[in-house]
């Protein structure tokens, strides 16, 4: 196992090294520099501005700024914002990300909570109407898409019945304790289910088709047939073995929340990396765009090794691949 | 169930290689029919099919179907009421909502349709000689599909169509699915991998067949099943990744009308509230055509490999 882990970490590292450069190349290829703005600027002199493009190593062969980028990036400096002006980008993500993490956090315990069971309990009682029900709700999990649902939601509890705010973070600034928790919580319901619904719709088909495949299986015959009872055979023996390709989709899960928090930020104004993301997109503010493209890469990279690694702990089968 | 694996065996050889018992018990149905048969029965899918059906010739028939030209603007009538003139009111620009709905259904399936072909296609290549050959020109296809996947997907798209600038349909389909493709080829490539361990593989190789005919021949015939269901969970996805990047702000330009740019009307709090008539038709739309198509999938998939029935 141990040599698993260590060959899946020699992996790491050349592909962090290459989203670096394909972070880099992107943003080379991006239209502008930071002193675009200034070219066009005619009370500038073009010589001055010529003189700041080699100060900055504007001028460098991509090689050379490339070592550059990537020295001031591994010391945690992804460059100004042009949008924000006197803002850094590290500083912008910092104090967007906590409000993502809530977001992606509750939206994956609703994921985890409805879906995984949902899905037990389907397999279990396959070919019954609570199958049924669960497979009509897979497919609508699946081809509703999420802004459209977030619309609805926001039409019907927001605007309608008024339960449910249909924007921001926090009613009120200056809430202590146990209020400010359930008001955040308040303000995370309608999001957070929004972005859970797809997850949640395909954990579910993932959970009911992975158990009915472990069901199948020999060893659960073998455990029925020594008379085990059968909650046992369902959660100690089914379900232990059903959930371990889970593990592999968990991994890959991060970058999906992101995906759909874009979408779900922009809908609830809610103030996350997502909607800072697409504010980079509006304004063609490419330092920041890439730096969190960059964060965000790096983070799926590491929950995929940490996917695996825990793959490798809890299915020891893997030493053999 | 106890006897799965048998059974699987035996799925697995109907629909690669009928045996002739088989076929025989079935009156000499060739596999397509027999396929065919099977997703006759499957009524989702039928039901599927047909919705789809009647959503695109409406779509296609709109010109016969409303007298408003949908991208003309008419400033002297902007945000009209539902009407008998206008069904579905006019939007902020005058144009007839009625109208957008039925032509940038029009837009909306053909965009979905035309990066799903270039990513089948992309698919169908690269996962052919990543499963055929194996060794090291799998693991550069592979490694090159797991960076496209490190980065999230929807990121990914905004930054580069925000690096392009210029999105017309053509540079956005192409760029859609220059991106989409590695998940299609990862999983085609697990079909190429069985099946070219299969005994008429080597029997070809033995003759002295050559790769590319193995693989004309042999390879893409055998994996039409997983070819064309993957195509249709291609396509469900792309509508509504369009109708996303449209709902955000960056589908393809205007005046073209798409289900996605109708829902970014919604956007606005005013409409959203109390004109409900203008951005709840696009999204049921999407959410009608997203459904059947993945019924379709569905029901093909139970065609072509019954063994899948019981994992649905």
């Amino acid at each position: 196992m141990y040599k698993y882990i260590l060959r899946r970490f020699l992996i790491f590292i050349p592909m962090l090294f290459i989203v670096t450069v394909v972070v880099f190349t992107m943003a080379t290829l991006a239209p502008g520099d930071p002193l675009t703005g200034e070219v066009l600027d005619p009370t500038v002199d073009p010589e001055v501005v010529e003189q700041r493009r080699e100060a900055l190593g504007l001028n460098d062969p991509p090689p050379v700024q490339y070592m550059n980028w990537l020295s001031e990036i591994s010391q945690g400096n992804l460059g100004d914002s042009l949008h924000y002006s006197g803002r850094t980008v590290e500083e912008l993500i910092m104090s967007r990300a906590p409000n993502t993490v809530y977001l992606a956090a509750f939206s994956l315990f609703i994921t985890i909570v409805i879906g995984v069971p949902l899905g037990m309990y389907s397999a279990r009682k396959q070919y019954t109407p609570v199958d049924y029900t669960a497979t009509v709700f897979g497919f609508f999990g699946l081809a509703v898409p999420n802004f459209f649902f977030a619309l609805i939601a926001v039409y019907v509890f927001s605007f309608q019945l008024g339960l449910f705010p249909p924007q921001g973070t926090i009613s009120q600034p200056g809430l202590t304790g146990i209020d400010a928790f359930l008001d955040r919580l308040h303000h995370l319901v309608m999001p957070g289910i929004t972005l859970g619904l797809a997850s949640t719709a395909i954990y579910m088909r993932y959970t009911r088709s992975e158990m009915l495949d472990v069901m199948g299986q020999d060893f659960i015959r073998t455990a029925r047939a020594k008379g085990m009872g059968e909650q046992n055979v369902l959660y100690k023996h089914t379900l232990r073995n059903a959930l371990i390709p889970l593990i592999t989709l968990l991994g890959f899960e991060f970058g999906t929340l992101l995906s759909g928090a874009v979408v779900t930020e922009a809908v609830f104004s809610f103030p996350g990396l997502g909607q800072l993301f697409l504010t980079g997109i509006q304004n063609q503010d490419f330092p920041l765009i890439m730096g969190i493209n960059l964060i965000i890469a790096v983070t799926v990279l590491v929950g995929n090794l940490l996917a695996d690694i825990m793959y490798a702990v809890v299915d020891p089968r893997i030493r053999y691949d | 169930m106890a006897d799965k694996h048998t059974d699987k065996q035996q799925n697995v050889s109907t629909t690669q290689q009928p045996e002739p018992s088989e076929s025989k018990q079935k009156k000499n149905d060739s596999p397509t029919k027999l396929i065919l048969k099977r997703f006759v029965r499957n009524k989702l899918a039928l039901a599927g099919i047909i919705t789809l059906l009647i959503i695109i010739t409406v779509s296609f028939s709109a010109p016969l179907l409303t007298d408003h030209d949908p991208t003309r603007t008419d400033m002297l009538n902007v945000n009209a009421e539902p009407s008998d003139e206008h069904l579905l009111g006019t939007n902020p620009s005058g144009q007839d909502n009625f109208a957008r709905l039925l032509y940038g259904g029009q837009i909306s399936i053909q965009i979905g349709f035309y990066i799903t072909l270039i990513v089948t296609v992309i698919g169908v290549v690269l996962g052919s000689l990543s499963g055929y050959y194996g060794g090291r020109v799998d693991s550069l296809i592979m490694r090159v599909t797991d960076l496209f996947l490190i980065f999230p997907f929807l990121l990914l798209v905004l930054t580069v169509v925000t690096i392009l600038e210029d999105t017309s349909l053509l540079i956005f389909v192409v760029t859609l699915g220059l991106i989409v493709w590695p998940n299609i080829t990862r999983i085609l490539r697990g079909s190429y991998l069985s099946l070219r361990e299969q005994e008429y593989v080597l029997s070809a190789r033995a003759i002295g067949a050559s790769d590319f005919r193995i693989m004309r021949k042999h390879l893409i015939p055998n994996a039409i099943g997983p070819i064309i269901v993957n195509a249709t969970v291609v396509m469900a996805q792309m509508i509504i990744l369009e109708s996303g990047l449209s709902f955000l702000g960056f589908g393809i330009p205007d005046p073209t009308p798409t289900w996605g740019k109708m829902l970014e009307e919604a956007r606005n709090l005013g409409v959203l509230t109390q004109r409900p008539f203008e951005w709840f038709p696009p999204g049921i739309m999407i959410v009608l055509t997203v459904l059947s198509i993945n019924f379709i999938g569905d029901g093909l998939r139970d065609a072509f490999d019954p063994k899948s029935r019981s994992r649905r």
